[in-house]
């Protein structure tokens, strides 16, 4: 493989004018390009590997899959412009809704795959210093004073736009609620925030190795990530009462498997992201299984806990437009003080 | 006074027409045809928008801090780079050629590395970070940050402008004036100065137009606040996320559009004083 | 008086380096032994462990290709716009000059952006790249591409200034004698302007092989094939691979110091013929 991937080059290079970067296409060896968001990595190099096995097992040839990992958003623009994704396993539905409107896959992506094309889900919880010394349990704490707060940038990282949503969901069901409180919430905590990173992995680093700020919103999966990698020593997990169900969706990008022929086994690949053994390997990487079987196996990983929905929000384009476009709610947080 | 208008005074050296003809055909291809595309952009916007692009507080903010950080990180970097080519060029010392290849470092190093290399150094729990914390000064996270990440990619511009100029500065020349009985200031002031002043201010002009462009190791050390540590490229990436290519165009139009206004200032300060020193 | 004067200015010699190494060492030299620093930290072992990935080779590969394509192209233009700018007097000059400064004052993210806005799918020459059935945004073509923009002024800008102090007088002398055009470039000019378009060249390498900002905006970023050696770094980053990061990173900032004091190695060797040089 290492061969192939050097001949393929150095022929790109001799054709100077630059065809496509990959081979693919022919017959018993298929390729696929897997364009993905920054905390998918260490999933899907494990199920590339999986999905491989399960294809030459099935007498289907030889399946290899590329990866390609960026900000979310950043990506979704990248197979705008051109980028021969076959499949696209992004952040938020926002992002492949956004593919979509330029015409390179159907607007109703997320009917042809069961739990509106999300095979796996995660939440948003609290990464606290070791011992949780400011005590923080719940949304509230976030705002007491002292408290120091790390999150990106909502405008660049779908992980940090779950974290908003998340904690506007926890400030909007507090008993006499209003738009206004929550946004005056909002308004407090991003106060709290000291560092805004463009991307989660960005965001756990500073909170990780820098050491700045007390506590961490992050992906449950990042948060597990990070203790595993970077030190069950330092930090622990908190998981709040309330949290929101973030559902990154995966989607087949038509145009692309069109023109390349690989239609057949990008659905494969995504299909079976719904079966077990898939889905036994997605619980190990920390994501939450749709299969509930599975779920139970690995009992007190994934805590229950309330969760908002996308849904309560009036779905991703109206989410999108009241907080996060240009003028939107979060711009308003950061007005200049007296505009 | 009868010379007829030329375009081009005659020359009997070969190879004007192809020179001229490759570098014209190069620079359309590499740099104006790719600037037309930016150029042209924005306008979709229409003026009304593509005004608003830029004025909104957080552009200002943002147009603010990247010129005014890349401003004051070119007049240090005149400071301490002049410090720096003096003593490489009238001293010896050991290692000289060891500093002097390391001028050229930020050229050289992946300007994320620099970001993420002096995060880490210069963060509150970093080496040198940790001590200044101590004093209650924050220099990761903060503008103060930023400014130090454009000094590092600036320095070798104007160490690299000035060294040549002050290898050729004549030594008799000095010698004279001392015998002459002018002290150190007077020679610094009067027979160096005014021969090293275009390269320096050419030296500072480069590293402030780089300074003001500089994205990959700024993010990392500045803390992105908006309002506050924003940096203007930041908010071209911002708009490029939000699929508005038109935004993100504007944006980086009147960066670029500045920009060119500083250095054309320069570049006629110094023509003004090359020529005063020429009389 | 006079003796006690140039005292006091020899006396400054330790106090102005001091200053210089110290400055440089805070702003340069420290972050570059961070750098180093991270790489080893978990020993030689650690640091190897880096290179054992197919990947990190195949991004070494990469960029050295897009090195060996966008450097040779910037250093024959220097060495035009050299020629034309420094022998030649004609109208807009002054223009021509600031043009090819122009790349250092263009953000970095600008650098890339434009690609797209060309080449991208709604960009100007979309329909002509479909028709022809080629891609150039997320190809090497792309990495070339911004490379050649970010690094087109290194080479001109250290050969103009050389080659307008030298003068004309040797090429005409050498035409007066019956040069042709090759001879007098060849003989003539290429042996007067070698060390600063060696240094040039190297400047130009070192920032082509080390462009983050703009080969990341049109690079596919897929592992093992479009990523450069920089755009590797933030992989590993990201990766929370931190050691193989800075081990990454160590080989590009080991290639520019190599390159640099191979530099001044030879600058030391040849200074007589260089002082001769510069006294024309």
């Amino acid at each position: 493989m290492f061969d192939r991937r050097g001949l393929l080059l150095s022929a790109g290079a001799l054709a100077a004018a630059g065809c496509s970067p990959r081979g693919g296409g022919d017959a018993g060896a298929a390729s696929l390009l897997n364009v993905s968001y920054d905390p998918t990595r260490e999933l899907y190099r494990a199920y590339n590997t999986l999905f491989a096995t399960h294809w030459r097992d099935t007498g289907q040839g030889d399946a290899t899959v590329e990866q390609s990992h960026g900000g979310s958003g950043k990506q979704a623009r990248a197979v705008i412009d051109g980028l021969q994704a076959d499949v696209v396993t992004l952040a938020l539905a926002a992002d492949i809704d956004a593919i979509a409107e330029r015409g390179l896959l159907r607007r109703g992506w997320a009917d042809s795959l069961p739990d509106n094309a999300c095979p796996y889900t995660s939440t948003i919880v609290f990464l606290v210093r070791k011992g949780n010394p400011k005590a923080i349990r719940d949304w509230p704490d976030l705002v007491r004073p002292g408290v120091q707060v790390i999150t990106p940038n909502p405008k660049t990282s779908g992980g940090a736009r779950w974290n908003y949503l998340a904690a506007w969901g926890d400030a909007i069901r507090r008993p006499g609620a209003t738009e206004a409180t929550a946004t005056a919430y909002l308004t407090e905590l991003f106060k709290h925030v000291p560092v805004l990173d463009t991307g989660a992995r960005g965001s756990t680093t500073t909170f990780v190795q820098r050491g700045i700020g007390d506590v961490l919103l992050a992906w449950e999966n990042e948060a597990f990530l990070a203790v595993e990698e970077l030190g069950a020593d330092k930090v622990d997990i908190v998981v709040p009462p309330f949290s929101i169900l973030a559902e990154p969706p995966v989607a087949v990008v038509d145009q692309n498997v069109d023109r390349k022929g690989t239609r057949p086994v990008a659905e494969a690949y995504l299909r079976f992201l719904y079966e077990e053994p898939a889905q036994v390997l997605i619980a190990q990487n920390y994501y939450r299984p749709r299969n509930q079987a599975v779920a139970q196996r690995f009992g007190t990983r994934f805590p229950q806990l309330e969760l908002a929905t996308i849904g309560d929000f009036g779905g991703w384009t109206e989410a999108q437009a009241k907080h996060f476009a240009d003028g939107g709610v979060f711009d308003r947080i950061y007005q200049p003080s007296g505009a | 006074m009868t010379r007829r208008w030329r375009w081009k005074e005659p020359s009997v050296l070969p190879g004007f027409g192809l020179t001229f003809g490759f570098v014209v055909f190069y620079l359309s291809l590499f740099v104006l045809i790719p600037l037309a595309a930016l150029i042209l952009r924005p306008w979709e916007l229409g003026l009304g928008g593509f005004w608003d692009a830029v004025t909104t507080p957080r552009a200002l903010a943002a147009l603010r801090l990247s010129f005014y950080a890349a401003g004051v990180a070119a007049l240090i970097n005149a400071v301490m780079g002049l410090v720096l080519a003096w003593a490489l060029v009238r001293y010896e010392f050991p290692g000289k050629r060891i500093i002097d290849a390391l001028v050229d470092l930020p050229f050289a190093l992946p300007t994320a590395v620099a970001g993420i290399a002096l995060t880490a150094i210069y963060a509150p729990n970093g080496p040198i970070g940790a001590w200044f914390d101590e004093i209650g000064v924050r220099i990761a996270y903060t503008p103060t940050g930023v400014l130090l990440a454009l000094i590092f990619v600036g320095l070798p511009f104007v160490v690299r402008s000035v060294q040549p100029v002050l290898e050729d500065v004549d030594r008799e020349i000095e010698e004279a004036a001392e015998t002459l009985g002018a002290s150190a200031f007077q020679r610094a002031r009067l027979v160096i100065l005014p021969a090293i002043l275009p390269a320096l201010i050419s030296g500072v002009g480069l590293a402030f137009a780089r300074a003001v462009g500089e994205y990959g190791s700024v993010i990392f050390i500045a803390g992105n606040m908006p309002l506050k540590s924003e940096i203007a490229p930041l908010l071209i990436v911002i708009q490029l996320e939000q699929f508005n290519y038109a935004g993100a165009a504007a944006i980086g139009l009147a960066m670029l559009g500045l920009s060119f206004m500083v250095l054309l200032a320069l570049n006629g300060l110094q023509a003004i004083l090359s020529r005063r020193g020429q009389a | 008086m006079s003796a006690a004067r140039r005292s006091a200015v020899r006396g400054a010699a330790p106090f102005v380096i001091g200053v210089g190494v110290l400055w440089l060492a805070l702003v340069v030299l420290l972050p570059l032994g961070m750098v180093f620093a991270e790489a080893f930290r978990r020993g030689l072992e650690g640091f190897l462990q880096a290179f054992d990935e197919p990947d990190a080779w195949a991004a070494v590969r990469l960029t050295l290709l897009v090195a060996a394509i966008s450097v040779p192209l910037n250093a024959l233009f220097g060495l035009a716009a050299a020629w034309c700018i420094s022998r030649y007097e004609f109208r807009g000059k002054a223009l021509l000059t600031t043009l090819i400064d122009l790349p250092f004052s263009i953000s970095p993210v600008i650098s890339g952006l434009v690609w797209v806005l060309l080449f991208g799918t709604a960009g100007w020459f979309a329909p002509l790249l479909d028709a022809l059935g080629v891609r150039v945004i997320f190809t090497v073509t792309g990495l070339v591409l911004a490379t050649i923009l970010v690094t087109l002024p290194f080479v001109a800008r250290e050969l103009i200034p050389l080659m307008q102090q030298q003068g004309a007088d040797e090429e005409l002398a050498a035409l007066t004698l019956g040069a042709g055009p090759w001879a007098i470039f060849s003989k003539v000019t290429l042996p007067n302007v070698r060390w600063a378009l060696l240094y040039g060249v190297l400047l130009c390498n070192a920032r082509a092989m080390g462009e983050f900002g703009a080969v990341s905006v049109v690079s596919g970023h897929i592992r093992g094939l479009t990523n450069t050696l920089p755009l590797h770094v933030e992989i590993l980053y990201n990766e929370y691979d931190f050691v193989g990061a800075f081990a990454t990173a160590t080989v590009l900032a080991g290639l520019a110091l190599v390159t640099l004091l191979i530099k001044s190695l030879l600058e030391w060797r040849f200074a007589d013929e260089l002082a001769a040089t510069r006294r024309h």
